[in-house]
């Protein structure tokens, strides 16, 4: 019997990531200078992102799927890893933890991550999720000697390991109903037996929305997030909110929209409480912060609250808001933890507000690289940020959800207070001593480019948002 | 749906099981039931060799045997991946020997690095 | 209806031996019901004429699933005696969410339908035995979550050493 060989072109990505992360981890075990197996991982992921051009199609028999959507998001992760190791290099080794595992693992996290955004079928997302969590966990604990760091790896991992339970049993159940597990069959059965209003599928998308909405640090699954990102190494802190955080919606995107279309209006109710809960949780609670990685979670919390009103449309307007939300999200978050790296040196944590009091006297660039992001967070123009929610209060509002927009946007208003709270602090207070800023090029490389994109995105928007449009064809 | 299916093969592998509860349980219980009971404070402390025991009777543990279970788990998942493959390999053409080659690749790669990390030295 | 007979009894002790696994104060004694628990999904696997899972439950969920948790347990030198209430006892709001969660799964499972069934039934697998089908399935059909597999164990592997080596070699 002989099988036909699955077609590997669409497919190219992920096995030239997969062989690259593998020879890294190899070279770790060969070059004594981690920097220069950092610097040969950003050369490698810069040369494999030239591959997503040309590979389309849907191989694997229907399990792997390359459209514009995943090639969306894996631009998205691409950048994510090269602006993380760009940040990372000076950090870890001012934390004592120079070991060359470290760029090997972001590899295979963003491997896991782009096997999600593919995924076409149940078990292909399952094991992709797994294998970006697994990197994940490990990365989160990687200051072997800080207490803290191993504290968040904990938490994260078993409040991960409990959803990836809650994600089986709704898998299981779907498979119970529809016999298949690939999302376009799923969504066939479902419309041919008429399942519409079965509680066991309810049941199933209810399970389906708890598993996704841990992964994206929704409310109410949100309690691992202040923990594990302040406990966690900044630079993973910074790649944790971007890249689990994608791929969790595009994975939403995908499973409700593809499999579950027939019944759009369950789980748009289902998610409606959620995103209004998240930015409430999000907002509200960041206001009594001091220590600014917690801060900046809630923020991230928040964030996806504002990204889920773009799934809640439920049509193809809305997801591409979504998507030029999360672009535009992953240049301002990065950058702003770019800034909180360069005030943690030997002996200083840097993480607190009361650090930042009179950073624009002492280090008047990093002072206004910080009020950029911050403004871009908050939603002002013309930075990015505000861009973002521009488009997606636009497509909600397009959708008839007027009340949930102004919901949203009063939420946001709330939140102006404790973004704007450390330009406060920057500018007008006294610096009380001068804290040691730690640069490096590969640091201020970063920074230059999330602030140019920042910026430059928040004043040309236009061609960002075509080729989020262009991306969903074919949905 | 449950049961339709009786998997009569296995009869044999219940019978053994049963025997061989029943000789543990019953060698336990013909003891509990026929030993004299009269404990006292003496007799229900830990034995070591005649001397009293002092302090806990748990030592830190060492993360090396952690290590080593961990190995083991993983190393045992990719045999078992193996033993299908090995019992169809040659009615599923070329296409999955060289998949097959592959995933232990990949595996070999990880027993490499984990060679040169020393995690297979007792230290 | 001796079948039907052992599925009663198989899932009545699954759903008595969890609830012991999770309520014993001794550690040891919770992981050794575990032990029991995966014997009897084991069982059940075998009434599924699916014999190459129950042989592959028992070797590692078994033999070194549960050899690991044993060593986290003695890794943590958890005594008996030492048990902080607020921690360890199952508290109202636990229990109210357990028994909500058992509520929502049951009325929601009264409108199960159950799918037509596939082409791969007991007879068929009867036929070729079960790791015969397995195995000319896995690595043609399922090829790619094959793969991927191997990089989570690689993942699993590089992570236990990199969290757990006393000393790093950099």
């Amino acid at each position: 019997m002989n099988f036909p060989l699955p077609d590997l072109n669409p497919v190219m990505p992920e096995i030239l990531m997969t062989a690259f992360a593998l020879i890294v981890l190899l070279l770790d075990l060969l070059i004594k200078k981690k920097e220069a197996v950092a610097v040969i991982s950003i050369a490698g992921t810069a040369i494999i992102s030239l591959s997503l051009l040309k590979t389309t199609g849907s191989t694997f028999g229907g399990m792997y799927i390359a459209d514009g959507y995943s090639t969306f998001f894996k631009i998205i992760f691409f950048i994510n890893v090269i602006l993380t190791i760009l940040i990372s290099i000076k950090y870890i080794a001012v934390e004592r933890v120079n070991y060359g595992e470290y760029y090997s693992l972001i590899l295979f996290s963003t491997i896991g991550m782009m096997i999600m955004a593919s995924a076409s079928d149940l078990i292909t997302l399952y094991l992709g999720l797994e294998l970006m969590a697994l990197s994940t966990y490990v990365l989160a604990g990687f200051i072997r000697h800080n207490l803290k760091s191993t504290e968040s790896a904990l938490k994260y991992f078993l409040l991960g390991a409990f959803s990836s339970g809650f994600l089986l049993y709704g898998i299981s159940i779907v498979y119970g109903l529809t016999g298949t597990t690939d999302l376009r069959l799923i969504a066939t059965f479902i419309t041919e037996r008429g399942l519409s209003g079965n509680l066991s599928l309810l049941l199933a998308i209810g399970m389906l929305t708890v598993a996704f909405g841990f992964k994206i640090a929704a409310a109410p699954f949100h309690m691992w997030a202040p923990d594990v990102y302040e406990g966690a190494p900044t630079s993973i802190t910074a790649f944790m909110s971007v890249g689990p955080k994608a791929a969790g919606f595009a994975v939403i995107g995908r499973v409700f929209m593809i499999a579950f279309a027939a019944v759009k209006a369950d789980w748009a109710t289902i998610l409606i409480p959620i995103s209004i809960l998240t930015m409430a949780v999000g907002n509200i609670v960041a206001l009594s912060q001091t220590n600014i990685k917690r801060m900046l979670a809630y923020s991230s919390i928040a964030h996806a609250g504002y990204a889920l009103l773009g799934i809640i449309t439920a049509n193809s307007e809305g997801i591409s808001s979504m998507m030029n939300y999360l672009f535009i999200y992953a240049f301002m978050n990065i950058g702003a933890f770019a800034v909180i790296i360069m005030l943690r040196s030997e002996g200083i944590k840097g993480e607190d507000l009361s650090d930042y009091e009179g950073l624009s006297k002492t280090h008047p660039l990093a002072a206004a690289l910080m009020l950029i992001f911050m403004f871009s967070l908050t939603g002002i123009p013309p930075t990015a940020g505000f861009i973002g929610k521009l488009y997606v209060f636009m497509a909600a509002i397009n959708a008839g959800y007027t009340w949930l927009v102004i919901v949203a946007v009063i939420f946001s208003a709330i939140s102006a207070y404790f973004y704007l709270r450390v330009v406060m602090y920057m500018y007008m207070r006294d610096p009380k001593t001068e804290l040691p800023l730690t640069t490096s090029f590969t640091n201020g490389l970063a920074l230059a480019v999330t602030t140019a994109a920042v910026l430059i995105i928040g004043v040309f928007p236009t061609m960002l948002v075509e080729f989020a449009r262009a991306a969903l064809k074919g949905f | 749906m449950p049961g339709t299916y009786l998997p009569t093969e296995y009869l044999p592998v219940l019978i053994f099981i049963l025997v061989a509860e029943a000789f543990g349980f019953g060698a336990l219980l013909i003891g509990v039931v026929f030993r004299p009971k009269k404990p006292y404070p003496e007799k229900l402390m830990p034995y070591e060799s005649g001397i009293n025991p002092k302090g806990e009777p748990r030592t830190r543990f060492a993360i090396r045997f952690y290590i080593i279970a961990m190995l083991f788990v993983v190393f045992d998942v990719e045999a078992i991946f193996i033993y299908p493959w090995a019992i169809v390999f040659d009615k599923i053409g070329i296409f999955a020997f060289i998949e097959m080659v592959i995933f232990i690749l990949i595996l070999l790669i990880g027993y490499i690095y984990a060679w040169k990390k020393e995690a297979f030295v007792w230290d | 209806m001796v079948s039907i007979g052992f599925f009663i009894y198989f899932a009545f002790a699954i759903v008595v031996l969890s609830l012991l696994v999770v309520t014993r104060k001794n550690p040891v004694h919770s992981v050794l019901w575990m032990l029991l628990l995966f014997f009897h999904i084991a069982g059940l696997y075998l009434f599924l004429n699916a014999e190459f899972m129950a042989a592959i439950q028992v070797i590692v969920y078994a033999g070194g699933i549960l050899v690991l948790f044993l060593f986290v347990v003695l890794l943590m030198n958890l005594r008996e005696e030492l048990s902080i209430g607020k921690y360890t006892t199952f508290g109202p709001t636990g229990f109210t969410f357990a028994l909500g969660l058992f509520v929502a799964v049951s009325m929601s499972l009264s409108s199960f339908i159950a799918a037509p069934p596939g082409k791969y039934s007991i007879d068929l697998i009867k036929q070729e035995t079960h790791i015969k089908a397995l195995g000319k399935l896995l690595y043609t059909e399922f090829i790619y979550p094959f793969e991927v597999a191997s990089l989570i164990l690689l993942v699993a592997m590089i992570g236990a050493i990199v969290l757990a080596k006393r000393r790093l070699k950099s």
